[in-house]
């Protein structure tokens, strides 16, 4: 066999795998292997990809549940709220979470320019807050639920805010979004996937 | 430094312990706040044993016991409960990975495809020992080879044609 040329300095049979061809063979086979290795840790290290960690939700149905309107409001939303047919976001937000401001003026847009329904899961947070953080803010939702001891949020698999999710007119999740909404991830990931789901 | 925070852990959760026990009056409903225990021992054993088999989402590298961030506190808070309420560590985990995925757990779970992750680097062992195996028995110049000769004799035919063709290869 093969490894009888191993390190058998008189094997003499086959010229073409010579025990120093081989081992040869197999020094460049190591060396190509690190290489790869070494690659691929690189390529890990440098890369932006924020969503390390998938989503056990795409392509499920909406968690079960129903959140209270903030004091003063008069709706807040559940499930059903999100199998009306239509496409709709659901954002899960706090006035406390300094993040939040940043994709503020982008719900703003799609509320606004693209008539979506946003829905919003208020995390942990002081409803006078709120409501204060969205007078000055402008309100893109459609319904905010306050949602104070954070479990709506843990049936969402949130692990930090803010996270989006693109909800199909069934209810069925069809994206997760993790951090906050930039320019190019409206144009280049919400605006065409809602554009798909609507067809 | 692990072992330190751990050493904290156990000491805060004994200070915790004791101070239930001097300030609160047993209550026939258990109240669930973070990080309050068990009045049961044994269920707070394991719910203190899943923890530590439960990923920290927000710090990643920790598991829930260890880590101090909100979500962590809250996921300790959700396993007691349910250990309180009756599931048993194998529900809880199913609840939890259906929410988060395989990855709230601290070791992934032998799948098909982490077949790869789990029994890769026995293969590679079993693969480099049985050539480091083979190079050691053939350095040895053992039976292997003994077959051939070490010197042989050529006739005179031989020799001559061994000559032709040495002078006549490609300088």
């Amino acid at each position: 066999m093969w490894w009888d040329m191993l390190g058998d300095k008189k094997y003499e049979g086959n010229v073409f795998f010579s025990s120093q061809r081989l081992r040869r063979l197999l020094f460049i086979f190591i060396a190509l292997g690190f290489a790869f290795l070494i690659i691929v840790l690189a390529f890990n290290l440098f890369s932006k990809d924020k969503e390390l960690i998938p989503s056990a939700l795409i392509d499920k149905q909406v968690p079960e549940f129903s959140l209270k309107p903030l004091p003063g409001e008069n709706i807040g939303f559940g499930s059903l709220d999100l199998r009306s047919g239509k496409v709709s976001i659901v954002n899960i937000f706090a006035s406390w979470c300094a993040p939040c401001l940043i994709e503020h003026p982008f719900l703003m847009r799609l509320s606004r320019d693209y008539k979506i329904n946003i829905y919003g899961i208020n995390y942990k947070d002081d409803p006078q807050n709120t409501i204060q953080w969205l007078e000055k803010n402008g309100n893109p939702y459609t319904a905010i639920g306050a949602d104070n001891n954070g479990r709506v949020s843990i049936d969402w698999g949130v692990y930090g805010i803010p996270e989006s999710f693109i909800i199909d007119g069934s209810g069925m999740i069809r994206l997760k979004h993790i951090g906050p909404i930039t320019e190019s991830d409206l144009l280049e990931k919400f605006i065409p996937t809602i554009i798909e789901l609507n067809q | 430094m692990r072992h330190f925070l751990y050493n904290l852990y156990i000491l805060f959760l004994s200070v915790g312990i004791c101070s239930s026990f001097i300030f609160t009056a047993p209550k026939a409903l258990e109240a669930f706040t973070p990080d309050k225990l068990l009045s049961d021992s044994i269920l707070e054993e394991r719910a203190q044993d899943l923890h530590e088999k439960l990923r920290c989402l927000v710090c990643q590298g920790q598991s829930i016991a260890e880590s101090n961030a909100e979500l962590a506190r809250d996921l300790r808070m959700i396993v007691r409960e349910q250990l309180f309420k009756g599931y048993s560590e194998s529900e809880i985990t199913n609840y939890l990975t259906d929410r988060y995925g395989d990855f709230i757990l601290m070791d992934p779970p032998i799948k098909v495809t982490t077949y790869a992750l789990w029994f890769g680097p026995l293969l590679a062992l079993v693969i480099g020992l049985f050539i480091v195996y083979r190079v050691l028995r053939g350095s040895r110049g053992v039976k292997s080879s003994s077959n051939t000769p070490d010197r042989v004799t050529l006739s005179e035919n031989d020799k001559r044609k061994l000559k032709a063709l040495l002078e006549n290869r490609p300088k």
